[in-house]
């Protein structure tokens, strides 16, 4: 049983070309929280790698002399809500990875608080995503991940990981977090790989 | 802004097919238990969690495909409720 | 307690009330409702013309048997929900209702005897009002409190009928204003302290029970209060709305 209740449309719905399939242009920058909200100090905050040969690890400093950049790019959540044209900064993965050696091809995302989520290795670099810290001009606010989350614009927001800690890389494409629980392995916008 | 298993009683009403806000869930991970009504639900439009009240652990996920319920439970260790008539 | 069906139901708005500036109270008519316990909720689904839906939870204001179903929503500045209830509902408009929801979460009169603390926060007091209701009127000797914590005047919600229970002796009931106060009231406007709870409440000592609604906030703090001042946490029943 369902029927259509009068008078209700939801939050405003546009068209823009720049949209993939099925998503809606918001304004504000809606949170979505899978636990508590990790309070993470710049002092006390380390990113580290690990791959089949060892660990790499960066302290905040470390991380930000690698070079902190300036991007604008559109972000596309699978609950239906993109940003257009949203100015970010960040330090490259491109810089993280430059003396890291490994023959994995996948990567699983590791957050402060336990979330998980899978990347191929090659969708991290080539200046595809970042260690962000900085979004619409301001410091990365806890509940939008802060200090840190990885950026990955060209998949599905759940990939660009809240309050990111390290990157671990395998040789298989493991799920993490949502995957494991139906969300797409990928999670491609313009291909609408939002289930499984 | 987290809610509780009582904002989540719906859908798991449709799992069940009956009210499970007051049965006693334990935790995989701590062993504690509590109503499923007391443990802390993280809800959005991507689904909702089910944490733990006492160590945050995951104790449920649900999402909601098109056309599809999926829902796990590999945090909780087991699930008690009455059930009608019972308790003599 | 009876075990009630829960389902899916279609509702009928009958009646709409402005509540408070920003809330309104709004009445069902359920040919199929199977009745509730006080302190159950429901869920509200809403579908748009292409096919997009969007769910929140109310709690019901009324209980027992019977398919009229009341509730009171308060509005939520740019919600996607709440405005909608409040504003644009209209009478004789179809709703699609979940329900009842909860058992955790309620009293009712053929439970044992025990005196009862209400706790409630802003919207919060709408399933509370419906166990204060359901004691009033079923004259259970089990001694009820309730403590309400609200804007201004102007915000409660059911002031009256509350009132009506508090003169005939049903319910104790004290507020907290946290904006703005009555004129003459003896304590400026501010947020409950521990203090306060501990001298409206109910003691530990009675081994009351104790059900605490309203803002995530609210109810963790006033929850980690009583747990401090000696009540059994399995005795305090708690309902988070999220907000804060
Ligand atoms: C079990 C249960 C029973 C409830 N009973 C009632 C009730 O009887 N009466 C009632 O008015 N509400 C009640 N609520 C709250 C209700 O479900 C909605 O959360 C509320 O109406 C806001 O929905 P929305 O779609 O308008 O706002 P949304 O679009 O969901 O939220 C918009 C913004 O407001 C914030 N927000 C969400 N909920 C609240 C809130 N409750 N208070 C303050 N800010 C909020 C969000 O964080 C968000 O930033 C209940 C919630 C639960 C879980
Ligand atoms: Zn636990």
């Amino acid at each position: 049983m369902s029927f259509i209740t009068r008078g209700f449309t939801g939050r405003g719905r546009e068209r823009d070309p720049r949209l993939p399939p099925g998503q809606t242009l918001v304004e504000d920058w809606p949170v979505l929280s899978a636990g508590p909200t990790p309070d993470i100090d710049t002092a006390d905050w380390e990113f580290v790698v690990v791959t089949e040969n060892g660990r790499h690890t960066w302290t905040w400093d470390e991380m930000q002399a690698l070079g902190v950049e300036d991007v604008t790019v559109d972000i596309h959540c699978v609950t239906h809500w993109s940003k257009l044209e949203m100015p970010w900064r960040g330090v490259p993965l491109d810089k993280v990875f430059e003396n890291v050696e490994t023959t994995h091809d996948y990567v699983m995302a590791h957050s402060y608080g336990g979330y998980t989520t899978n990347v191929p290795l090659d969708e991290l670099l080539d200046g595809q995503a970042w260690i962000a810290i900085e979004a619409d001009g301001e410091p990365l606010s806890p509940e939008h991940g802060g200090p840190a989350r990885l950026l990955v614009p060209h998949l599905y927001f759940w990939k660009s990981a809240k309050w990111i800690r390290g990157l671990v890389t395998m040789p298989s494409d493991d799920p993490g977090f949502w995957e494991q629980n139906g969300y797409h392995l990928h999670g491609d916008p313009w291909q609408e790989e939002r289930y499984w | 802004m987290h809610l509780d298993g009582n904002a989540v009683a719906g859908a798991l009403a449709d799992a069940f097919g009956r009210d499970v806000t007051s049965a006693e869930a334990s935790c995989g991970s701590c062993g504690a238990r509590q109503a499923v009504a007391s443990a802390s639900a993280y809800v959005s439009a991507m689904g909702w969690v089910l944490r733990c009240v006492h160590c945050d652990a995951v104790l449920a996920v649900l999402i909601e495909t098109e056309g599809h319920v999926r829902m796990s439970m590999a945090g909780v260790s087991s699930l008690d409720m009455p059930v009608a008539g019972g308790g003599a | 307690m009876t075990r009630r069906p829960t389902g899916w139901h279609a509702a009928k708005v009958t009646a709409l009330h402005p509540e408070t500036a920003s809330a309104r109270r709004i009445e069902l008519e359920v040919p199929t409702w199977p009745g509730n316990d006080p302190g159950a909720h429901l869920d509200i689904r809403l579908t748009a013309p292409d096919g997009y839906q969007a769910s929140r939870s109310y709690s019901i204001a009324s209980s027992g048997e019977g398919t009229r179903v009341v509730l009171a929503v308060d509005e939520v500045p740019n919600g996607e929900v709440s405005p909608f209830l409040v504003e644009d509902l209209l009478v004789d408009d179809m709703l699609e209702v979940h329900g009842p929801l909860g058992s955790y979460f309620i009293w009712s009169p053929d439970s044992e005897e025990r005196p009862v603390q209400l706790i409630a926060g802003g919207s919060g007091v709408v399933p509370l009002f419906a166990m204060a209701e359901a004691h009033a009127l079923a004259g259970d000797a089990s001694g009820f409190r309730m403590l309400y914590s609200v804007r201004t005047p102007a915000d409660r919600f059911f002031a009256s009928d509350l009132e009506g229970f508090a003169a005939h002796g049903s319910l104790q009931l004290d507020y907290v204003y946290t904006r703005q106060t009555p004129a003459g009231w003896a304590v400026p406007p501010g947020r409950i302290t521990r203090e306060v709870l501990e001298a409206a409440a109910w003691p530990a000592e009675v081994r009351p029970i104790v059900y605490v609604c309203g803002p995530t906030p609210f109810v963790e703090t006033v929850a980690g209060w009583l747990t401090e001042l000696g009540h059994d946490p399995r005795a305090v029943l708690t309902e988070r709305f999220g907000g804060g």
